[in-house]
């Protein structure tokens, strides 16, 4: 499997996340930088987390527009998928790759901790190693990961099963106790309608070595890996 | 750039809070947004205005969560 991670002027998870793909599928990312608008073919694009133009105006707001977001929706559109993590999911929402908006955290906190997620399903590229309704645990920081969707959106990516992931307590209920930013129906994490796009808060990339806390988010690249190789 | 009805404030709160902890307990639900100044050399007001309704949906709101308005001035 041969991906690209993109590099915007304050990405700060680039590295982690090429490790973490790099571990699982013994391949080097091509790193590609914002200003790129053309890049080598691959079979997987990341967006990966940090504070891309400093957060600017609104988080992502800026780097949806670079010139290597161009190439990245022409190529989501013609179905080539992309993994987006934290600032990378803001940067996909902005550019319209996911629907919805990621607004700033209810308690107007940073928050930096591992909470545990409930996988909604394992339909998908990036879920196919976990089990429907299993319950992972992996870090989270960011201070604008505040999903909201107005009611017809909602209701839309709830009947099309496009909800990935949703905060969740350890054993799984979703009752609101573990969501640590106060997001609409405790999403996580959504897919667009084709299931090709996935847009996450958390890091799954700093959950793959039991050195560093565990190994919950290993499956997704290792899923990954099965499906594109 | 205002949010829109309906989208949670919390930073419009926490304002409130703090101005009914200051002595102001008149003041009840604060919505805070965003204020953008421009300098254009379009002189046509119509075509100003086109142009910046473009410059919002394009980029400076985000209209899943904001309202915009313009205003011209001299």
């Amino acid at each position: 499997m041969h991906s690209a991670v993109l590099v915007f002027p304050g990405s700060n998870r680039e590295g982690d996340v090429a490790q973490a793909i790099e571990l699982v599928t013994g391949r080097k990312p091509s790193m590609v930088w914002h200003g790129d608008g053309d890049f080598p073919k691959v079979d997987l694009i990341v967006i990966p987390g940090g504070f891309s133009y400093g957060d600017y105006l609104r988080c992502g707001a800026m780097a949806a527009q670079s010139p290597v977001m161009a190439e990245v929706k022409r190529r989501a559109g013609q179905g080539v998928p992309v993994l987006a993590i934290c600032n990378g999911f803001q940067i996909a929402a902005e550019a319209g790759l996911l629907p919805g908006a990621l607004m700033r955290n209810a308690n107007l906190k940073f928050v930096c901790s591992d909470v545990h997620l409930k996988i909604e399903s394992s339909q998908s590229l990036f879920t196919s190693r976990y089990q429907a309704g299993q319950v992972i645990r992996v870090p989270v920081a960011h201070a604008e990961g505040n999903y909201f969707a107005d009611v017809e959106t909602l209701k839309r990516i709830e009947d099309r099963g496009q909800v990935a992931f949703r905060y969740c307590a350890a054993d799984g209920t979703t009752d609101g106790s573990g969501n640590p930013n106060g997001s609409i129906h405790n999403i996580a994490g959504i897919f667009n309608e084709t299931k090709t796009v996935l847009g996450l808060m958390p890091h799954p990339e700093n959950a793959v070595e039991p050195l560093f806390g565990g190994t919950d988010g290993k499956p997704l690249f290792e899923g990954l890996c099965e499906a594109l190789s | 750039m205002t949010l829109k009805n309906g989208v949670l404030d919390p930073q419009g709160k926490a304002i409130g809070h703090s101005l009914n902890r200051l002595g102001f307990p008149e003041v009840g639900d604060v919505r805070q947004g965003k204020f953008i100044e421009l300098e254009l050399t379009e002189t046509d007001p119509a075509k100003a205005k086109e142009r910046l309704d473009e410059m919002c949906r394009k980029l400076l709101a985000n209209t899943v969560i904001e309202n915009y308005s313009i205003e011209l001035v001299d």
